[in-house]
């Protein structure tokens, strides 16, 4: 990779990291919110990306939009029929999500607005995704 | 015009950006937007006990994504703490009510200094908090092939039934660690 590829990705996450703390998408407070429906912020939020994500992934599959490099754009499908998987590990992530108040984004910009202490579940999630790892072909799918 | 750096921005603008995300990294380098497929990267990188999941070239894979996980570093670092807003979060009053009852004291940050300081780390509540949710973030993500960013936005946009699977998991999770677990783990 090019040093302009690696600059070019710098800034989209760059970009991505601001925004998830200015909307506060980073705060625990505001996960806790959204779990017990108090407030809109976090659904709107999320419901807004999607939208926008939706409408742009769908002009890109029509008009058969090349990337930058003048690569066609594919997306590869996920295989929904398995179902265990995503209902069980999904649900997983959900207790974890909700417990530390932080997604895998999240958890790594509120470590650069300077909680030293995220590295801590950082770690913890790289454990985790090492055990999964592991135990991948004894758990169901 | 630079208070807005310092404001908290509303939900209608900054769900479009992050929604803007996936088209931008489609175009500009054919990538799907996915945050936590980094950890599989980083233990990929040091598979010290030569497990077959994270046998694969990470470095092809995943040093443009590991590129972005720093610059959303540098993003936090930027709005939380060069651009710091210096007022607490506009919480609804029924979630301060709520937490408050359940002992959570500090409502000043992003996050409650009652469990995420170094100190805090050396409580039961704080370790639990920090380590097993951090555990069952990164194991749920990897099982679910996906974390919000993967499946809530990407797989969304790109209407995946799978995604929609793991988003109705990702809420059945959450809603039960809210409403169920948290009061024990905090009382």
């Amino acid at each position: 990779m090019k040093f302009s590829e690696y600059l070019k990705y710098l800034l989209i996450g760059t970009f991505f990291g601001f925004v998830l703390v200015k909307s506060e998408v980073v705060s625990w407070f505001r996960i806790q919110e959204m779990f017990r429906f108090d407030a809109f912020h976090m659904y709107g939020i999320i419901g807004m990306a999607i939208i926008v994500g939706l409408i742009s992934v769908q002009i890109i599959k029509k008009r058969n939009v090349k990337d930058t490099q003048g690569n066609p754009i594919t997306i590869p499908p996920k295989d929904a029929s398995q179902v265990t998987r995503y209902v069980v590990g999904g649900s997983i992530f959900g207790l974890g999500w909700a417990l530390l108040g932080a997604c895998p984004g999240p958890m790594f910009a509120l470590l650069g607005s300077g909680l030293t202490i995220m590295l801590i579940p950082i770690a913890a999630a790289l454990v985790g995704t090492y055990t999964y790892g592991i135990l991948r072909d004894r758990l169901p799918h | 015009m630079l208070d807005l750096l310092y404001q908290p921005w509303p939900w209608y603008v900054a769900g479009p950006i992050i929604g803007l995300i996936v088209p931008l990294l489609l175009i500009m380098g054919g990538k799907m937007f996915g945050v936590s497929a980094n950890l599989r990267h980083i233990c990929a990188s040091c598979n010290f006990a030569n497990v077959e999941f994270f046998n694969y070239d990470w470095k092809t894979a995943g040093k443009w994504n590991l590129t972005f996980v720093v610059g959303s570093i540098i993003g936090g670092f930027l709005a939380g703490s060069v651009f710091a807003n210096p007022e607490p979060i506009q919480l609804a009053s029924s979630t301060i009510a709520e937490l408050q009852a359940l002992g959570i004291q500090d409502f000043n940050g992003l996050v409650p200094d009652d469990l995420f300081t170094w100190s805090a780390l050396g409580t039961g509540t704080g370790l639990i908090v920090l380590v097993i949710g951090g555990f069952l973030v990164g194991f749920g993500a990897r099982y679910a092939g996906g974390c919000t960013s993967g499946h809530a936005i990407s797989g969304l946009s790109d209407l995946q039934l799978a995604s929609l699977i793991a988003v109705i998991g990702f809420f059945i999770g959450g809603l039960i660690m809210t409403w169920f677990i948290y009061p024990i783990i905090l009382s």
